[in-house]
């Protein structure tokens, strides 16, 4: 009745079925208990835009929408996230949500490498998603567990800035 | 950057969490948000046998009113801090907190009773449960029971909580109309952790404080209520000399640890600075 299997103690790093929803596609996947998120969207299901960086939740070049809220995919393993469903900057890009944001960023030269790219992306879109209008302080502080090494931070502002008052006039996609 | 390789359970109830952590002969650790146990488990800082997450126990979850309490429920995430709105009337300190702790993805995972549990010293909420008189409710294998914050914290990163222990809730006296609150730390930079942080809650009758319970953080090994600053300021108004006198009492209050980066002198200092200027707000109604 505890629904605890003893024999699970002895079967560390067997791997485990995990059945998830990511970018609208329902998939399963064989993973390690230890095998953190973004290893699996990488390696299981060659969804390469998350990006792995520092693995400790410091740089945010992870982020991934995991059921409908940014998280760490670094910060927590596969098996966790059994039966959830998960957006990846791939899914984002496809259905178009944020395609003004990612248009914005490219006009205003608000990426260089672009290795923190989707996790500045999957961030700002979580800004926008709750505060229409943030001020800039507002995105800065939103960004601040996001970090771009190529310091392009002035350029990301301003394009998460000038998205958040295009669609308050109308304009660039919901 | 990986973590050893272990076992994972997914518990449905306390009561299976606690069988499994039991019969992993004590080598198991609860997962919940995993904010902090997951880098911990990367970097191998920590090694178990068995994960048990209780992140699916319903029991766990849950803001609720019970008697002159608030009940947080563990589970809760430290954007619920935000969003919720009994957090927000009845325990607004918590409130006021919670956009301090890390980074916006960070308190979409983090959970209270995590932060609660870990009780890192430079941490925002630990701290505040103090400054609230907070009861934690824990279960273990012999039964439930409930702690005072006064008698939780007690050295670094150890607290009441024994191993195969498990806090469920976070009991928080109601807020009344009779209090005021206030919350600030000094960092380097936003998200990151305090040089030094301070949260209080004071009763009043007019103009005088009947009450007043104040805690750091970042500033020793456990989250640290002054007494001594908080004895001077019983009675007062807020006066200048009687925060004066609350400044100086921090001397005898707080003992910094010694660091590179930051002597305890100069965090010392930090807290007379932030004090001051908390208690200036309280003064102004804050």
């Amino acid at each position: 009745m505890s629904g605890f299997d003893q024999t699970l103690l002895d079967d560390a790093d067997e791997t485990v079925r995990v059945q998830l929803t990511v970018n609208g596609r329902r998939v399963a996947c064989e993973v390690a208990p230890r095998e953190t998120l973004v290893d699996c969207l990488r390696n299981e299901l060659e969804l390469t835009g998350t990006h792995a960086g520092c693995e400790m939740g410091a740089c945010g070049a992870c982020l991934v929408q995991l059921d409908g809220r940014a998280v760490h995919s670094c910060l927590m393993f596969a098996v966790q996230a059994d039966g959830a469903t998960i957006n990846t900057i791939e899914g984002l890009s496809e259905t178009g949500v944020i395609a003004d944001l990612q248009a914005e960023f490219h006009r205003r030269n608000a990426l260089q490498c672009g290795f923190c790219t989707p996790g500045m992306l999957v961030n700002a879109h979580e800004l926008l998603s709750q505060v229409a209008q943030p001020s800039r302080e507002e995105i800065r502080d939103a960004l601040s567990g996001n970090y771009c090494r190529c310091t392009g931070y002035e350029a990301i502002v301003d394009a998460i800035e000038a998205v958040a008052q295009a669609r308050d006039q109308g304009g660039g996609t919901k | 950057m990986k973590a050893r390789a272990f076992s994972y359970f997914r518990a449905a109830t306390i009561d299976q969490a606690l069988d499994a952590h039991a019969r992993a002969g004590d080598d198991a650790r609860f997962i919940a948000g995993g904010q902090s146990l997951v880098p911990a488990l990367s970097l191998r800082l920590q090694a178990p046998r068995l994960l048990i997450d209780i992140t699916h126990i319903d029991e766990l979850r849950g803001v609720r009113r019970d008697g002159g309490y608030l009940r947080i429920g563990a589970l809760t995430r430290h954007c619920e801090m935000l969003s919720e709105p009994l957090i927000a009337e009845f325990a607004p300190l918590l409130h006021a907190a919670a956009p301090f702790v890390a980074h916006p993805a960070i308190r979409n995972r983090g959970t209270f009773g995590g932060s609660v549990a870990l009780a890192d010293p430079a941490s925002e909420f630990p701290a505040m449960t103090l400054a609230l008189d907070a009861e934690i409710e824990i279960a273990g294998p012999s039964g439930s029971c409930r702690v005072k914050a006064d008698d939780f914290f007690l050295d670094l990163f150890e607290t009441a909580l024994q191993p195969g222990e498990l806090i469920t809730a976070v009991y928080v006296p109601l807020f009344k109309a009779d209090q005021r609150f206030a919350f600030d730390e000094l960092a380097r930079r936003r998200g990151d952790y305090a040089l030094v942080g301070c949260g209080m809650l004071a009763t009043f009758t007019g103009e005088r404080v009947d009450d007043i319970r104040i805690s750091f953080f970042s500033v020793g090994n456990t989250p640290t209520r002054v007494k001594g600053a908080e004895a001077t300021l019983i009675g007062s108004s807020l006066e200048a000399e009687r925060i004066a006198a609350a400044q100086a009492a921090l001397e005898g209050d707080l003992a910094p640890p010694d660091s590179d980066e930051v002597p305890p002198a100069m965090r010392l200092h930090l807290a007379r600075v932030l004090l001051g200027r908390m208690l200036g707000r309280l003064g102004e109604g804050a």
